[in-house]
């Protein structure tokens, strides 16, 4: 398991989910958060890795990190 | 002792469920080894994909429904009630007025809840076609719409009929032509994501149907309130569109029963995708638009994932180890316009293909929404 600095205050487990299901999880998420709310993204589909960051840049959050973990990913999100 | 298989929900799922297993499990049934009870909250089943049409008069919200006795095999226990409560550990269900109903098998078709009050102003300020309220008011409401900005939202995934959204606009595009009025009427399309649709192939398709439609396609737009007084759509992106008549795909629920059960946290039955089992109770399957399965909400998906269910339950009546699986197989149709259509057919990890709209296959479409009831009677 790969370490990160980032403590998240919401984690969404998206594993097993296929596109557009991780993004949307994270959608809602984003939707009901508070600003500076660090949200940890798990997912397994690869498509994750191109649509998040594309749509974290539309809606104006941060994209913070993103940790290869065994068999997903973890992509660290801030909102603002 | 008698075996109870119980069913609750009287959509396609169910009463698919229903009749299949009416017939599989006929001597069981007869000799009263087992018994059946599809519990359904309303006398009527409903085929949804009706709706889609009454915006533009081409059927009425009775088209869609017919009584549920009429469709489901005599030798079912239909129970018009409802469920107010899942106890998996003691088998039992709680009904209106807190009566019990043991079962054996349980398997759950509840659909999914239009929640349109989850946006503020959706209620207020939108219309939809995606219940028979919603698509007379929406019917009402085109017959009068003679110029202006049309904007289809896609509020939230996952919806019910995730081709439905496109093949609205594409229609509208038609209906607007049909009466020498689409000058006069802008029509713009809104999707969550980076393109106009979840699956890659129905994207570029009505992408490029889009472009050559002149309908504005607006990805990456997740609506964030309605201000039904000014007529403006906002999103969590930050833009706005201005709009005369919105048309807003709401956001959908799973059941609180589920999550009440401990079947799942969010609503939507947690199941293996193969045996639509579910994960976090014995004996308890789930099939439609509940079953947290990754492919569309669809009508077909429920029909096919019965056949699996009730083969898997004849096996485990008779002892068997059930060995039916569902491979994840969806078939859509896709209206392109008001004469012309196109479908799709796929299973888990494949991209469907889309072929070119043609004449036949819209006709094709109009038959089979005429001979689904010959689906939800089991027989094809």
């Amino acid at each position: 398991m790969s370490e990160t600095e980032y403590d998240p205050d919401v984690t969404i487990d998206a594993r097993g989910s296929t596109c557009p299901g991780p993004l949307m999880d994270l959608i809602g998420k984003v939707k009901e958060a508070d600003p500076g709310t660090v949200i940890e993204l798990q997912t397994s589909d690869s498509g994750s890795k191109g649509d998040v960051p594309e749509w974290l840049d539309e809606a104006g959050h941060d994209l913070l990190e993103v940790v290869e973990q065994d068999d997903y990913w973890s992509m660290y999100v801030e909102t603002n | 002792m008698t075996e109870t298989i119980a069913i609750v929900g009287g959509g396609t799922g169910g009463t698919v469920l229903a009749n299949r297993l009416a017939d599989e499990l006929k001597p069981e049934l007869e000799s009263g080894d087992v018994e059946v009870i599809l519990v359904s909250d309303g006398e009527d089943h409903v085929y949804k994909p009706t709706f889609l049409y009454v915006p533009f008069g081409k059927k009425t919200v009775d088209d869609a429904k017919r009584p549920l006795a009429d469709l489901v095999d005599r030798r079912i226990d239909i129970r018009n009630d409802r469920v107010e409560a899942i106890d998996t550990d003691d088998k039992r269900l709680t009904l209106r007025d807190g009566r019990p109903l043991r079962y054996d098998y349980l398997t759950l078709g509840l659909g999914a809840q239009l929640v349109p009050d989850e946006l503020d102003g959706l209620a207020e300020g939108g219309h939809h076609f995606y219940g028979p309220e919603g698509a007379q008011r929406l019917r009402d409401e085109l017959a009068d719409f003679t110029e202006g900005h049309l904007v289809l939202s896609v509020i939230g995934t996952p919806h019910m009929c995730p081709a439905a959204p496109v093949e609205f606009v594409l229609m509208a595009d038609a209906w607007f032509r049909e009466r020498g009025l689409r000058e006069d009427v802008e029509i713009t399309y809104t999707y969550p994501i980076q393109r106009a649709h979840a699956i890659q192939n129905i994207a570029d398709w009505a992408s490029a149907a889009f472009e050559e439609r002149d309908i504005n396609l607006e990805t990456f737009f997740n609506a964030d309130e309605v201000d039904p007084d000014e007529g403006v759509l906002h999103s969590m992106e930050g833009k706005e569109l201005d709009y005369d008549l919105l048309v807003g795909i709401p956001p959908h629920h799973g059941s609180d029963l589920v999550v009440d059960a401990g079947l799942s946290e969010d609503g939507w039955v947690d199941v293996d995708k193969h045996t639509l089992e579910a994960t976090e109770a014995e004996d308890v399957y789930a099939l439609g638009d509940i079953a947290d399965v990754p492919t569309s909400k669809a009508g077909s998906v429920a029909h096919y994932e019965a056949g699996v269910v009730a083969d898997r339950l004849a096996s485990h009546v008779r002892g068997e180890t059930p060995t039916a699986t569902y491979q994840g197989k969806t078939i859509c149709f896709i209206e392109a316009g008001m004469d012309e259509a196109t479908f799709v057919d796929f299973e888990y990890g494949t991209q469907p293909t889309v072929r070119k709209p043609s004449k036949p296959v819209h006709w094709a479409k109009l038959g089979y929404n005429e001979s689904y009831w010959l689906t939800a009677r089991g027989l094809l």
